[in-house]
């Protein structure tokens, strides 16, 4: 009974690790935890040739930010901390006490919303070509967060959801159904348009 | 008694390795899920800044990066920072050819959508980041994106 003596064989398992291991640092090697995050923006189209300059804007609308080339702001006429900026851009933005010399509003008619006030307002941006682009990133961050936290505010105000949760809920939506969602969004976006404008690049100076 | 009793030579049996395979592939899928191919061999240096307001550029095949940055070999190609594209230096007046040779890439229903992803060292001066931006206007290629590392936002906690 040779057979039933035979002890049944199994396969060795132990060069298994040798294999996961390899492959293993193979990707520990090549991985990359790649950040795709970034600030989102659209550039103006090209200046043409002959084309009319742009209607000047009254100066109670514009709110100016300039940075220097030893990274130091200029708001407004007043040197400012990087830190103070977003409160000073969402009290142009919304301009609460409607100050007469913050922005203009104008009555627009919004879908969901109805006939809401919205702010003539705009933020030009200057900056040198000495500025570092740390500086420039911090200033276009904060000018974002204030127009997101108004938009979160009114949001909230409207629909009891922040406007951030709302703009996530956006992404995800089936594009052929009715979405809510997305005429929210809309809407808010109508009320605190952002309007960020970058000076041309002078030609001239250093 | 003797079900006690000591067996002075019995050894200690080993370890069972049996479930290090396991342990390992565990990792192993860990890291195949995650792990994003690195697009070019940076030859720059690359610290990118902090920004909270940011959002997920979400299809990868419609961006196109352009990095800015110190050359990491600053013995052959000075501290002044360089442009790179794909794997090679270039100049300001390379960006617009670049542009329009990866648009060319790409069916054209997506044209409108490709966005250009720059990778700016934070220590930049932006004299070079803005003629880069100019090029990218001429060339019609509107929509950007400044890649930045996210930041703790410490109010949320």
């Amino acid at each position: 009974m040779a057979r039933s003596k035979r002890e049944l064989t199994e396969i060795n398992a132990g060069s298994m690790a040798d294999i996961a291991f390899l492959l293993l640092v193979f990707f520990l090697v090549t991985t990359t935890m790649d950040s795709s995050w970034g600030l989102s923006r659209k550039l103006p189209p090209p200046l043409l040739e002959n084309q009319e300059p742009p209607p000047p804007i009254k100066d109670r609308n514009v709110f100016v930010v300039l940075a220097n080339s030893n990274d130091q702001l200029l708001v407004e006429g007043q040197l400012m901390e990087i830190a103070e900026l977003r409160e000073a851009a969402k009290e142009f933005i919304s301009n609460p006490q409607r100050k007469e010399n913050l922005p203009e509003f104008k009555d627009v008619e919004v879908d969901l919303l109805g006939n809401m006030k919205v702010s003539k307002q705009v933020i030009s941006l200057q900056n040198d070509n000495g500025t570092s682009y740390n500086l420039y990133i911090q200033v276009q961050n904060e000018l974002e967060a204030a127009y997101n936290e108004l938009r979160d505010q009114l949001a909230m105000e409207k629909f009891g959801t922040k406007y951030t949760i709302i703009e996530e809920m956006a992404k995800n939506e089936d594009p052929n159904v009715s979405e809510p969602a997305k005429a929210k969004v809309k809407a808010v976006r109508k009320v605190y348009p952002q309007r960020i404008s970058e000076a041309e690049p002078k030609e001239t100076g250093s | 008694m003797s079900k006690f009793k000591k067996d002075g030579k019995k050894n200690t049996p080993a370890v069972s390795t049996a479930s290090l395979p396991d342990i390992v592939f565990m990792l192993l899928f860990f890291f195949m899920v995650t792990t994003v191919m690195r697009e070019v061999d940076l030859k720059i240096k690359l610290s990118q800044p902090e920004a909270t307001e940011i959002e997920k550029l979400e299809d990868r095949s419609l961006v196109d990066y352009v990095y800015i940055g110190e050359p990491t070999n600053t013995a052959l190609y000075g501290t002044l920072p360089k442009i790179q594209l794909d794997d090679a230096f270039a100049t300001v007046a390379d960006i617009q050819d670049y542009v329009i040779e990866k648009r060319a890439d790409r069916p054209e229903a997506v044209h409108g959508a490709i966005i250009v992803s720059l990778k700016v060292d934070e220590e930049t001066k932006m004299g070079i980041v803005t003629e880069v931006k100019q090029e990218l206007r001429d060339v019609q290629a509107l929509k950007i994106s400044y890649s930045t590392r996210e930041k703790v936002n410490k109010k949320k906690f």
